[in-house]
């Protein structure tokens, strides 16, 4: 499961610093959502099967389908594309680069003591989370979901027909 | 030499072969029958609508297929000079290949079936509907063409609305079951009783979402013809176009298969335990009938406007989805 788990983790990498360096809006997207499947392939690995399930349903299946869908109805043709060339110097991505490359050095630093047990645990099933969910976290749950209900009111406020 | 053969002969690694041809006959069995479906809705369509259908090549015209695909593979395969290549070849490979692995939840008898046991096999078809979405998407998308784009957006519109309820429409046998394995969820029914009984509902908000999302006739309207010429494939031929119709007819076989296993027992019937073999002619033959029913959709019923099919949606289906969880909840609570 380790080999999984480093292999779906590389192409996470990969397709992100993809996504961030195409200049394609939609073929950016698409290495968007390489990367998300690969995150929910990384959570198959490590034994958290729900999790990996809902993060294809949710970020790659819905989320990304409407950015997809946003980006198709503004039809960025090449004019976007040469845009997006110019704006991609090393200027402007080396200093944000340099700063989270210090971040990620700071968290391996961090975590480096706990990373010894490896992986491949216990199995984290949708039975699991659901008493976890409903137990000691019931609070959050039903905060997110008033939460959810206003965003529910202001679309149908803003979609109504007059 | 020696060492080859004892390593492939270690149990093991012939239960992983084992396991693998049979992956591999599904597969190839299923993709046949999709292929076969092209003949047999041509053929019930003409049945309906007195006429004969495709009746020339071979008996009963059952060798239509073979010339069907003989055409399609030498028809040349035009790629258009104004599309996004690599989405547009991606596409139709999408719409195939995802559908395809959806198969791989389903237990077609106790023992064929390639993952029955996967822990979250009902969430796993919503992962795979929900990136099905993107073969439609980036097909329409990338041809650049206004009839594709058109039937690119109602289909994203389409598939996202439907799918919102799909899940809730299944969480009732789930909660019964109390598990997402198919395997499970066929085993409660053969001791319960079925689930179109004590979830008719569910089975019919699954049932027009599941035909919304492989955008089969009454929902196709993506490739609805009298208004975007043939939607998001307009710009597609030769193997890519056969793609995208092989895989429609994948759907319709997907889609009945899973209808049998969540709400009409799977494999069982009468006599299944006594005689073994019998399970997998009586899922062949209630998957077949499902199938004969979306044909016959196709022949008696008249496409809705786009407007209504988003409405239907969203202030039918998704309400009495709902209701039928909340009854469905009170039931299983009142029923320990």
């Amino acid at each position: 499961m380790e080999i999984a788990f480093y292999l779906a983790a590389a192409v996470a990498v990969i397709a992100t610093v993809f996504a961030i360096t195409n200049t394609n809006p939609v073929h950016a997207l698409l290495y968007l959502i390489a990367s998300l499947l690969a995150v929910a392939m990384v959570f198959f690995s490590i034994g958290a099967p729900f999790a990996g399930a809902l993060e294809v349903i949710v970020y790659a299946g819905a989320i990304m389908v409407l950015f997809v869908f946003v980006v198709m109805m503004l039809n960025l043709g090449q004019a976007a594309v040469d845009q997006e060339r110019r704006w991609l110097t090393p200027k402007a991505w080396l200093g944000p680069g340099i700063l989270c490359g210090v971040l990620m050095i700071e968290m391996i630093r961090v975590l480096s003591p706990t990373l010894n047990g490896g992986i491949g645990g216990s199995v984290i099933d949708a039975k699991m989370v659901g008493i976890a969910l409903f137990g000691p976290y019931l609070l959050v749950v039903e905060l997110a979901s008033m939460l959810l209900l206003a965003a529910l009111v202001a679309a149908f406020h803003m979609g109504r027909h007059d | 030499m020696t060492a080859i053969i004892e390593f492939l002969t270690a149990p093991a690694i012939v239960a992983i072969i084992v396991e693998v041809l049979k992956g591999l006959v599904i597969l190839f069995g299923m993709v046949i029958v999709a292929a076969l479906l092209i003949w047999i809705e041509r053929r019930m369509l003409g049945l309906w609508q007195d006429r004969y259908g495709p009746n020339r090549v071979g008996p009963f015209g059952s060798l239509q297929v073979v010339a069907d695909m003989v055409k399609i593979f030498f028809k040349e395969d035009w790629i258009p000079p104004f599309v996004d290549k690599p989405t547009f070849i991606m596409a139709p490979m999408i719409a195939m290949g995802t559908l395809m692995l959806a198969f791989m939840i389903i237990p077609l008898t106790p023992t064929w079936g390639v993952a029955p046991d996967l822990s979250i096999g009902v969430l796993f078809f919503f992962a795979i509907a929900g990136l099905e979405v993107y073969a439609v998407m980036l097909g329409g998308w990338s041809s650049n063409s206004k009839y594709s784009l058109l039937g690119g957006l109602r289909s994203a519109a389409q598939m996202v609305s439907y799918e919102v309820f799909m899940g809730i429409a299944l969480m009732g046998v789930v909660m019964w079951t109390g598990s997402f394995k198919l395997s499970d969820i066929v085993a409660y029914q053969a001791q319960h009783g079925w689930f179109i009984v004590s979830q008719f509902f569910g089975f019919c908000t699954f049932s027009l979402a599941a035909i919304a999302v492989v955008h089969r006739h009454p929902f196709d309207l993506p490739e609805a013809e009298q208004e975007l010429a043939a939607g998001y494939h307009t710009e597609y031929s030769g193997m890519k176009f056969g793609m995208f119709m092989v895989a429609e007819y994948v759907g319709v076989v997907l889609v009945s298969a899973l209808l049998v296993t969540l709400f009409f027992g799977g494999w069982h019937g009468p006599g299944v335990e006594a005689m073994p073999w019998l399970a997998f002619p009586y899922f062949a033959a209630k998957t077949l009938f499902f199938v004969v029913i979306f044909i016959l959709l196709r022949a008696a019923l008249p496409r809705p406007r786009y407007d209504q099919v988003m409405a239907g949606g969203w202030k039918f289906c998704l309400p009495l989805a709902v209701i039928n969880l909340l009854v469905t909840g009170a039931f299983v609570l009142s029923n320990p």
